[in-house]
């Protein structure tokens, strides 16, 4: 059924395609070093992998109306879950003077924390692309955008859900034992498609920025079912009720941050949240670079669980951003977060410089230290890791 | 509706300025104003912008950017900056409104992660793109962001300019005083000086190839930034502007953001 939806709207699509529109995207290698013998024999060590993310952009009547293409594929040496293709965007756009409207599949993000987003949830976590939460799935969706004085509301109807990916068997960075995505276990009877549906309102009044949100549907955070037999976890996935609000105080320097949400439907309700700040000292020592320093608390409810599913639920993460602002848009981002429950610690090193003018190199490393055995990263001890990656943007 | 009191009161603060401004000072901000006057009415208006970064080497690096700016009566324009290029920026956008004395408000949206970011705007002497142009020597240039003083009249490459002495009234400006040669006839900046907050000159501005549109609006073909203690310089290439495009409030909120391309 899914592959005849697809072939079908190939055939639709490429007359579009073929039209006068515009490319543009990336191409890129990786190398992932991992300077420890993993924990589980079957997984991998070092290696590398290739990734493309072409993009198409036509747009029409006056620009109010446009057509985004964009597939993203990745090819992974050791790992065949990491070798994975997805449509990031097939989204149709509609401008009008108070409203503007989406079909197809995209992406949005909604927040304004560094550490981690809570109350971004519209679209799954692409978690096999990156332990950091960040890549993301694309997720079909029929999005109204109601553009008032009051603010804009925006109003989703998300079928057909996606689950996260998770590395295989023989990749790193994930749970042990590793989870199996072949048998996902759903609570509503509609299992994938289960329609869900969200709302926002956002607005801004002089130096804040407002948002307000509530979902409903499946969750994009799964629970874990461990299978004795096969010695496996199973992703287990709830429907959800959640409520979200996200705040940023722009106040000189500083910018105030807060996302709280609360979340109905996963063994008990519970509350999380990130607050913190972000200070920038402009003009470093006389010179034009800007030195960023981030605080941020994060609070979980379900540190409070006999089984905790977030490693975030009493923690700190404090972080350093570099901006040199020189030609080469270079970019140093170091952060910690630290528990402090436990004294757990995972540090995070990311930098990029442009090469050239359509050549871009990034350096990742990231350490897991103290990490105790109650901890949902303890399966990651052994994966402190370095990445290198060149990508030629074209 | 003022009560009477808050006049005196006012009155009694503004009388250190007055005491102060002389002819001269007057006579800036009359250049100023007369400035402002001859360029306003204009509505809305749209560019395309090369950026060339010579480093001191002389290599070159470019950057491609579009610009739609939003006239606002009574207070700062609003504006979208669109990145072309280079490519990994490709599609990041940039809207400011800005005001002649509260902060400037501004967002910046980051493609790759479809996240609109308010940002702070109080680094207005940090580079724009790395260039030699800071954040405050490309945003709306109201009367109210400046003191004056009218220095002389000068012959500048064959033109009657007055030239003015401006400071910067916000408190973190990178600059101590800017001189500005205003050319007589169209009542643009032909050069401009920008002397750092150790009163040591920092930067040349100069301005060419002016054009006059709708009649009306004098607009410049190149600007070039010659930065004298990095001995960096920037220049700017402006073409395809256009006045009166339709544009409106809707065309510089925050999701227009997200469709800027």
């Amino acid at each position: 059924m899914q592959a005849r939806v697809r072939t079908l709207l190939a055939l639709l699509l490429w007359p579009m395609v073929a039209m006068a529109g515009e490319w543009s995207g990336y191409i890129s290698a990786e190398y992932r070093y991992f300077p420890q013998a993993p924990l589980d024999p079957a997984q991998a060590g070092s290696g590398s992998s290739l990734a493309a993310q072409p993009e198409y952009y036509r747009e029409w009547d006056h620009g109010r109306q446009s057509l985004t293409i964009t597939p993203f594929a990745r090819w992974d040496e050791n790992d065949s879950a990491r070798s994975h293709a997805d449509l990031r965007e097939l989204l149709w756009l509609k401008a009008a003077d108070d409203w503007e409207l989406r079909a197809g599949i995209g992406k949005v993000f909604w927040g304004v924390t560094e550490s981690q987003h809570l109350v971004d949830i519209v679209n799954q976590t692409d978690f096999v692309e990156s332990p950091d939460g960040e890549e993301k799935l694309g997720q079909p969706m029929l999005n109204l955008s109601l553009i008032r004085t009051w603010g804009t509301l925006d109003l989703f109807v998300l079928p057909g859900f996606r689950e996260r990916s998770f590395p295989g068997r023989q990749g790193r960075l994930r749970p042990i034992p590793y989870v199996d995505t072949s048998e996902p276990v759903y609570t509503s009877a509609k299992k994938q498609q289960h329609v869900d549906a969200a709302a926002r309102w956002s607005h801004y009044i002089g130096d804040w920025d407002l948002g307000l949100s509530y979902f409903r549907g499946t969750t994009r955070e799964p629970f874990y079912q461990y299978l004795p037999s096969r010695n496996v976890l199973l992703p287990v996935y709830d429907i959800i009720d959640q409520l979200g609000i996200d705040v940023q105080a722009t106040l000189g320097f500083w910018l105030w941050k807060l996302e709280a949400i609360r979340r109905w439907g996963q063994v008990e309700p519970f509350n999380a949240v990130t607050a913190g700040f972000e200070y920038t000292l402009a003009g470093l020592f006389g010179t034009s670079a800007d030195l960023g320093v981030i605080m941020e608390y994060l609070y979980d409810q379900r540190g409070q669980w006999r089984f905790t599913p977030t490693p975030f639920a009493n923690d700190l993460m404090l972080g350093l951003r570099l901006t040199p602002n020189d030609e080469q848009s270079t970019e140093f981002l170091l952060g910690m977060i630290v528990d402090l429950d436990e004294g757990s610690r995972l540090i995070t090193l990311e930098s990029s410089r442009r090469l050239g003018d359509s050549w871009k190199l990034t350096l990742e490393a990231q350490a897991f230290a103290k990490l105790s055995s109650s901890d949902i990263l303890y399966g990651f001890r052994r994966d402190n890791y370095a990445r290198m990656e060149l990508a030629r943007y074209f | 509706m003022q009560k009477p009191h808050n006049k005196l009161l006012w009155l009694i603060l503004l009388l250190p300025l007055l005491a102060v401004a002389g002819p001269a000072e007057d006579k800036g901000l009359a250049i100023a104003q007369e400035a402002d006057r001859r360029d306003s009415g204009w509505g809305d208006q749209t560019a395309s912008l090369k950026m060339i970064l010579r480093n001191r080497h002389g290599q070159e690096s470019i950057r491609l950017l579009r610009t739609k700016t939003l006239e606002v009566q009574g207070d700062g324009d609003k504006s979208l900056t669109i990145f072309d290029s280079p490519r990994d920026v490709k599609g990041t956008a940039f809207l400011s409104y800005t005001h002649a004395l509260k902060p400037d408000e501004q967002w910046l949206y980051l493609p790759a992660l479809k996240r609109v970011k308010r940002i702070s705007s109080s680094n207005k002497s940090g580079p724009f793109m790395g260039s030699e142009f800071a954040y405050e020597d490309l945003t709306s240039q109201e009367v109210e962001k400046y003191r004056y003083k009218y220095l002389r009249d000068e012959v500048l490459d064959g033109r009657d300019t007055f030239v003015v002495e401006r400071y910067p009234a916000y408190k973190y400006s990178g600059y101590t005083r800017l001189v500005t040669w205003v050319d007589k006839e169209m009542y643009q900046p032909l050069k401009i000086e920008f002397y750092d907050r150790k009163k040591s000159l920092l930067k040349t501005l100069t301005f060419a190839d002016y054009r006059q549109y709708q009649g009306k609006y004098w607009r410049p073909g190149r600007m070039s930034m010659v930065n004298h203690q990095t001995h960096k310089s920037t220049e700017l290439i402006w073409s395809d502007y256009r006045f009166g495009t339709g544009l409106t409030e809707r065309d510089f909120d925050r999701n227009s953001l997200k469709r800027a391309r």
